[in-house]
């Protein structure tokens, strides 16, 4: 059991180190990277925006409901949403949503290819497989700190709309929260975790795709274990680098 | 032409290849016959290099690949071409975008030269007007002939098919099978096939290799195929009623 576990470490690095041998033709890659920006990127929007709104709003509603204290200032519901916005909803919950979105897509279109000899007739046609199908995957998951950022200012829209219009407080307490012991360290620290997390949803689900075996029904088997495993190594990778960066 | 000498390819505790030598000549139809699990795919799989075997030598027009620098191997795989059991065509292109692939990957062509020879290929397999259409949109027989369209266009000197009419038709089977060695007479390359299809082997089989369990158990083609007295070809080729008839008759003269 645990000498499957190594081999298979093994074999994720050599993939990853295969990745980026033989490249494809520019312009070939060019159209590749694009098309996977439009299909992991600029198509997890809607999601990422609905979902980062609604939860920063509840955030919002959640704190102001525990600070009944009247010696707390208001002004921390502010304060509390932004810094679990920005240090652990945006960068890691996203990254766990999208591992369920984009990752369960990337392993099942690569085991797919996969099922259907699609990856051996690439290989026979003497084109690195692996750089055509998961190198764009990894370029275009580069902008996915942008995906973060954008998760945050909605989730901080959210909460203001949730706190101010709920009544909860006003305006100026909310902005005079939010940039309250203000530490910008700690956008760098969300968005290279971000970065790192993208990595990893880029080339932990195109590795269950691509050394699959079996049939349709596997596809669908490998796709859930993926999901499992790209959260699992998100969520190490959080406690990882929380560690490193902020303790 | 292809020599293989002593190929041996095992998995785990399982020998699957056990010392095959075989010999494919170019401008003629090599047909690789044997039961589910004889070996055919791997070796198949091995000719093509997306299988490394673990002794033995191919030799690709007399150099073995092994010796082969890593340009040559690249250029090698390029003068091969492969129509895939299922096609293997990539879903998301249409027609023309599939057979145009290798030409875009492998070449410096023109569009419009890339485009000219599309057409070309596509007239050659009896496919017209279907170039805008998803593999998904035409029916098998027009799936596997879109296959070997997009296995020629890069003109091969190799041409690999497997199982090239499993799930079609007989009549379209048949077609299939003409318009391969068609392809190899006109072109003079080296093809090998690996079938289960017995109408494949007395139509087209110019020369045939048996492999049973791992190795070469019989090799000759389609007209001593009927004389042979190695008892499991004669099991395996006539297995259904069909041929045990056709061979009584071919060996009454009838």
């Amino acid at each position: 059991m645990l000498s499957k576990y190594i081999k298979s470490i093994g074999q994720y690095f050599i993939m990853i180190y295969d990745t980026f041998k033989r490249m494809t033709k520019t312009s070939e890659l060019r159209r590749l990277i694009l098309q996977e920006i439009d299909d992991l990127i600029i198509s997890s929007l809607g999601i990422v925006v609905f979902i980062s709104f609604f939860i920063g709003a509840v955030i919002a509603i959640q704190t102001a409901l525990n600070f009944s204290n009247p010696f707390v200032p208001r002004s921390l519901i502010g304060f509390a949403a932004r810094q679990s916005i920005i240090l652990e909803f945006a960068p890691t919950f996203v990254s766990i949503i999208m591992a369920g979105k984009v990752g369960s897509y990337i392993t099942s279109s690569i085991g797919t290819m996969r099922v259907s000899e699609q990856i051996d007739a690439l290989e026979v046609m003497g084109i690195n497989s692996l750089n055509y199908l998961v190198f764009p995957k990894i370029i275009a998951m580069c902008l996915f700190p942008f995906v973060i950022a954008i998760s945050m200012f909605i989730g901080i829209i959210g909460a203001y709309i949730a706190s101010v219009y709920g009544g909860y407080l006003n305006a100026d307490q909310f902005i005079t929260g939010l940039q309250e012991d203000f530490v910008p360290f700690q956008i760098f620290y969300a968005f290279l975790k971000s970065f790192i997390f993208a990595l990893i949803l880029a080339t932990v689900p195109s590795f269950h795709g691509y050394y699959m075996k079996g049939g349709s029904l596997e596809v669908g088997h490998a796709a859930t274990t993926s999901f499992v495993w790209t959260s699992v190594i998100i969520i190490f990778m959080n406690y990882f680098i929380t560690q490193l960066l902020l303790s | 032409m292809i020599k293989v000498t002593d190929l041996h390819k095992s998995f785990d505790d399982l020998d699957v290849l056990k010392g095959v030598n075989a010999e494919f000549e170019k401008g003629k139809t090599n047909l690789i016959i044997g039961q589910s699990g004889s070996g055919k795919t791997v070796f198949l799989k091995c000719l093509l290099g997306l299988l490394i075997p673990d002794s033995g030598s191919i030799e690709y027009n007399g150099k073995a690949y092994k010796h082969f620098s890593k340009d040559e191997k690249r250029e090698i795989s390029k003068q091969m071409g492969m129509v895939f059991q299922g096609g293997a065509l990539f879903d998301s292109m249409t027609v023309e975008e599939n057979v145009m692939f290798p030409l875009k990957m492998l070449t410096k062509m023109s569009k419009q030269e890339m485009k000219n020879r599309v057409e070309e290929v596509l007239d050659r397999v009896n496919l017209k007007e279907t170039n805008h259409k998803l593999p998904s949109e035409i029916s098998g027989g027009m799936q596997k002939r879109v296959s070997i369209a997009r296995a020629i266009v890069n003109k091969p000197n190799f041409l690999f098919c497997d199982e090239p009419n499993s799930g079609l038709d007989p009549r379209t089977a048949s077609v299939i099978d003409n318009l391969i060695q068609e392809i190899t007479h006109e072109n003079d390359i080296t093809t090998v096939i690996n079938t289960h299809d017995m109408n494949s082997v007395f139509e087209i089989g110019e020369n045939i290799i048996y492999l049973e369990h791992g190795v070469k158990a019989w090799e000759g083609n389609k007209d001593n195929i009927y004389k042979t007295d190695n008892q499991k070809l004669i099991d395996f080729v006539y297995a259904s009623n069909l041929f045990q008839k056709v061979r009584v008759a071919q060996r009454e003269g009838l």
